[in-house]
This record gives structure tokens, sequence and C-alpha cells, in this order.
């Protein structure tokens, strides 16, 4: 993979995105699942993530072939952190990348970025 | 797909360090070197598509996909940009008011020149397109300017490319430093990320030509202007180069610049000469 590790960009605010991520553990299951349904919403909703442009996700219609198909991700990414900053901006990770950076231009919110992440660990 | 994908990306790594060793950074003007640009650029897409011909790229979407390329087989059959072909024609056959005729403005009576299109004006210092010509045509003859986008002006350059179709794109940079510079930033244009998606043109048409964007296959940027202008169907009409520019902008929350802006003249000049020797095929007609 041409993605160096070393630049794998951390969530630009560590604090408040490691609270998120606590809170949701803590919050238990069902309002884990709440958040991943809303976070499907968003990733398949053309004003929002819009994921499907580029990407296959199980249960998406019309899906376009420019990034890799969205499966097994929660095997490939376990710290979810690491979810977050693809997300966030993945340009920073991958230059080269044609991924828009969510995060760093107020594409998605924070707490939008994080219902997406919740959807992308049930895949 | 990753496998794949990673393969895909690593070529395109390739080929930008390939066009940035032929085109350092411009420092002086002397040191940019459009001819070994095009020569980079064209290997880029031979490489990535070694079964097309050259000749295949022209046809955009269709040269990148079999059953793509069998529906515009069928399409050509009955090509819906034939009333704007027939319009055109008889446009540019009308006088104008003053009975001049567009035929007075151009060398060669307008037939045929598809490809000297767009030039760099040495008088005027800027690169002139035809859509541009067409509309200056009109003014010096007391007629009103089209608009850039479709309608008339699609009319008309569909049956100049028409009277071109198989004649290869034959792009000039004369000798002045002006040219170069205009070169220069069309490149620059094409190449920058812009906009909330933080998309370059190159983003679709260099790095992603063939994948599907949703439904659409993104165009390869070597011959994506031989082809116009084109019929959409999702226009449910026709478009012109400036049509397809604003476009693309606005559709990746870009800001687009007015039709005929310095940019965009700049960056179809640089997408022409970077095509130079494929053929024009246009009108073109798109999903
Ligand atoms: C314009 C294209 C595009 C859009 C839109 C897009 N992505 Fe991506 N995505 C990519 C590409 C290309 C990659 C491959 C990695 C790279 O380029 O660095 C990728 C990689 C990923 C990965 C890593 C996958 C893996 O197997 O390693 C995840 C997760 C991801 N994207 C999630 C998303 C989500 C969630 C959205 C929407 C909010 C989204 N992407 C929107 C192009 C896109
Ligand atoms: C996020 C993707 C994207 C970006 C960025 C983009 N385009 Fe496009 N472009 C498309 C799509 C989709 C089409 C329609 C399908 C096709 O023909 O590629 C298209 C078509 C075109 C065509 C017509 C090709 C044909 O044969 O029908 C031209 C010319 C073009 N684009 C030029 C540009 C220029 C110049 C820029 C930058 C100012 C640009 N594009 C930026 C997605 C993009």
């Amino acid at each position: 993979m041409l993605r160096n590790d070393a630049l794998t960009a951390f969530p630009r605010k560590p604090a408040l995105a490691a609270a998120l991520a606590l809170l949701a553990g803590l919050l238990g299951s069902p309002a884990h699942a709440q958040s991943a349904a809303d976070g499907q919403k968003l990733a398949f909703d053309r004003g929002k993530g819009n994921c499907l442009t580029c990407h296959v996700i199980k249960g998406g219609d019309l899906p376009g072939s420019i990034g890799p198909e969205l499966k097994d991700i929660k095997a490939k990414y376990p710290d979810r952190n690491e979810l977050v900053a693809i997300v966030s901006d993945e340009p920073k990770r991958n230059p080269q990348s044609v991924m828009p950076p969510f995060g760093r231009n107020r594409i998605l919110t924070e707490q939008e970025i994080n219902a997406i992440v919740d959807f992308l660990q049930t895949l | 797909m990753t496998q794949r994908f990673t393969i895909l990306l690593g070529s395109v790594v390739a080929a930008f360090a390939a066009l940035v060793a032929f085109s350092p950074r411009v420092v002086a003007a002397d040191k940019v070197d459009p001819a070994a640009d095009a020569k980079a650029f064209q290997n880029f897409f031979f490489q990535k598509f070694p079964r097309l011909k050259p000749e295949e790229f022209v046809n955009g979407p269709y040269s990148m996909n079999e059953d793509l390329k069998r529906q515009w087989q069928e399409k050509e059959e009955f090509p819906p940009y034939e009333f704007a072909l027939d319009a055109g024609k008889e446009m540019f056959a009308t006088p104008f008011k003053n009975g001049k005729t567009y035929a007075d403005c151009f060398p060669n009576g307008g037939i045929g020149i598809r490809q000297n299109y767009p030039y760099f004006d040495t008088k005027e210092g800027k690169v002139i397109t035809l859509e541009l010509a067409l509309n200056r045509c009109r003014e010096a003859n007391g007629e009103a300017p089209y608009s850039y986008v479709k309608d008339e002006m699609a009319s008309l350059t569909a049956y100049m490319a028409f009277t071109s179709r198989g004649k290869p794109f034959d792009i000039k940079i004369p000798d002045d430093p002006r040219a170069l510079e205009a070169f220069e930033n069309g490149k620059r244009y094409f190449y920058t990320r812009r906009g909330q998606m933080n998309f370059s043109c190159a983003s679709c048409h260099v790095q992603s030509p063939g994948e599907r964007i949703r439904a659409e296959i993104l165009a390869p940027a070597l011959g994506i202007l031989n082809a116009m202008p084109i019929y959409r169907s999702e226009w449910s009409g026709m478009g012109t180069t400036s049509r397809r520019f604003v476009t693309c902008n606005s559709q990746t929350r870009a800001v687009p610049l007015e039709p005929q802006s310095d940019e965009y003249r700049d960056v179809e000049y640089y997408l022409s000469y970077v095509s130079n020797g494929l053929p024009i095929s246009g009108p073109g007609a798109r999903p």
C-alpha cells in the first residue's frame, strides 16, 4: 500500500474524539445501533457523505468504483480512531487520494463522522 | 479491488513523477517544455490502457468500456446531435444582416479547421477558442453574441467539428512567452485541487478514467475535447466545451468560472495541445 503509516493522522481533536468514542462505548448497544443507523443514512445521503459515489457499500444503490468496496471494515480497522482519521482527512494520510477530506473541509461534523464510523464498523 | 487500486495509484504516481521530471516547476519561461509534457501525458494513458489505439481515446467514456461502446455504436445509427448539426449547417450558410457570413471570418471559409482551435493570438496575447471566435465574428458583423453553453453555439460548433472529423488536433504554441504562460496556467488549473470536495480536474480524468462515479464512467483526459460539442441525455440537449467545464466544476461543489474566462480558455489550450495528433470526432453523443 502506498499509504505511509507514519503519516497516519490523528483526529484533529483527539481528546474530544476519544471522549466521544468512550461515550459511545459506555452508552451500550442500543444507542450504538441507533448511531450506526444514522451513520448509514448520512453515508448514503447525496448531500452529506455521498460515499456511494465512489464505494460499493452493502445496502446502497448505484455505487461508483473509484474507491475500494467497503467491507470487513471492523476486521481491517479494529481501531476506530483510524476510521475517524480516514473519513476526516484521507488526503492527509495519502496525499494522492481523491477521497474528499470530509472533516477538514467541514462537509461533515465530528458528530456525523462518528455516526458514519459506527456504521462502518457494522460492515 | 484494493489491490488493483493500489497498482493503479502507483502508476499515477509514476506518471506524475514523469510529468514532474519532464517539466520542472517553472522557474524561467525557457524551462517550460510543452512537447515533452504532451509526450509524457499521452504515454501515461497509452500505458494505462494498452489495448486502446490512440484514436480510440476520443470517444470519452465510450472508449473505456465494451458495453458502453456497443451502446455508442447503436446511437451513432440515429445520432441525437443530428438536429443540431442540421441547424448549424443552415446557420453557417445564412448571411448576417450586412450580407457577410461566418465563412468570411475564418480561414478556409471555416470548413475543416476545428483541429486548429484554440490558437494563441500573438497580437492580442490571448488564447482564442472556436466559441470565442464565433461570437467575435458575430459582433464584428453587428450581430448579438450567443450564449456560450448551448443551443446556437453548440449547433455552430457541431457543424464546424463535423467538417473536421478525422483531422488530428494540431494546436501550436508559438514562440512567445505569453503562449507558454497560457499553457502553464491551463495545466496548473487542471491539476489544482479546489472546492469543498478537494477535487482537481485530474482527480477524475487522470487518476480515475474508466472508473464509475455513481453510474457515470469517467472519460480520460486524453482526447477529452475531441468530441466537443456533445449531446447528453442528462441535458436533453447539446452542450459546448464551456458547458462541460461549468458542469464539472459545479457538480463538485467548486465555484464555476464564467464561460470563456481566461482560465477556462487556458485549460482548453492545455487539454487540446496534449491531445495533439488525435482526431476530431465531434459532435459527440453521450449517455
Ligand atoms: C471521490 C471518491 C470517494 C468518496 C466520495 C469517498 N471515498 Fe472513501 N476512499 C476513496 C478511495 C480512492 C480510497 C482508497 C484509499 C485512498 O485513496 O487513500 C478510499 C478509502 C476508504 C476507506 C478505507 C477502505 C479500505 O479498505 O482500506 C474507507 C473506510 C472509506 N474510504 C470510507 C469512506 C466514507 C465513509 C465515505 C463517505 C463519507 C467515503 N469513503 C467517500 C474514495 C472516496
Ligand atoms: C468529481 C469528478 C469530476 C471532476 C473533478 C471533473 N469532472 Fe469532468 N466529468 C465528470 C463526469 C462524471 C463527466 C461525464 C462522464 C464523462 O464523460 O466523463 C465528465 C465529463 C467531462 C468532459 C466531457 C467528456 C466526454 O467525452 O463526454 C470534459 C471535457 C470534462 N469533464 C472536463 C473537466 C474539466 C476541465 C474539469 C476541471 C475543471 C473536470 N472535468 C472536473 C466528472 C468530473
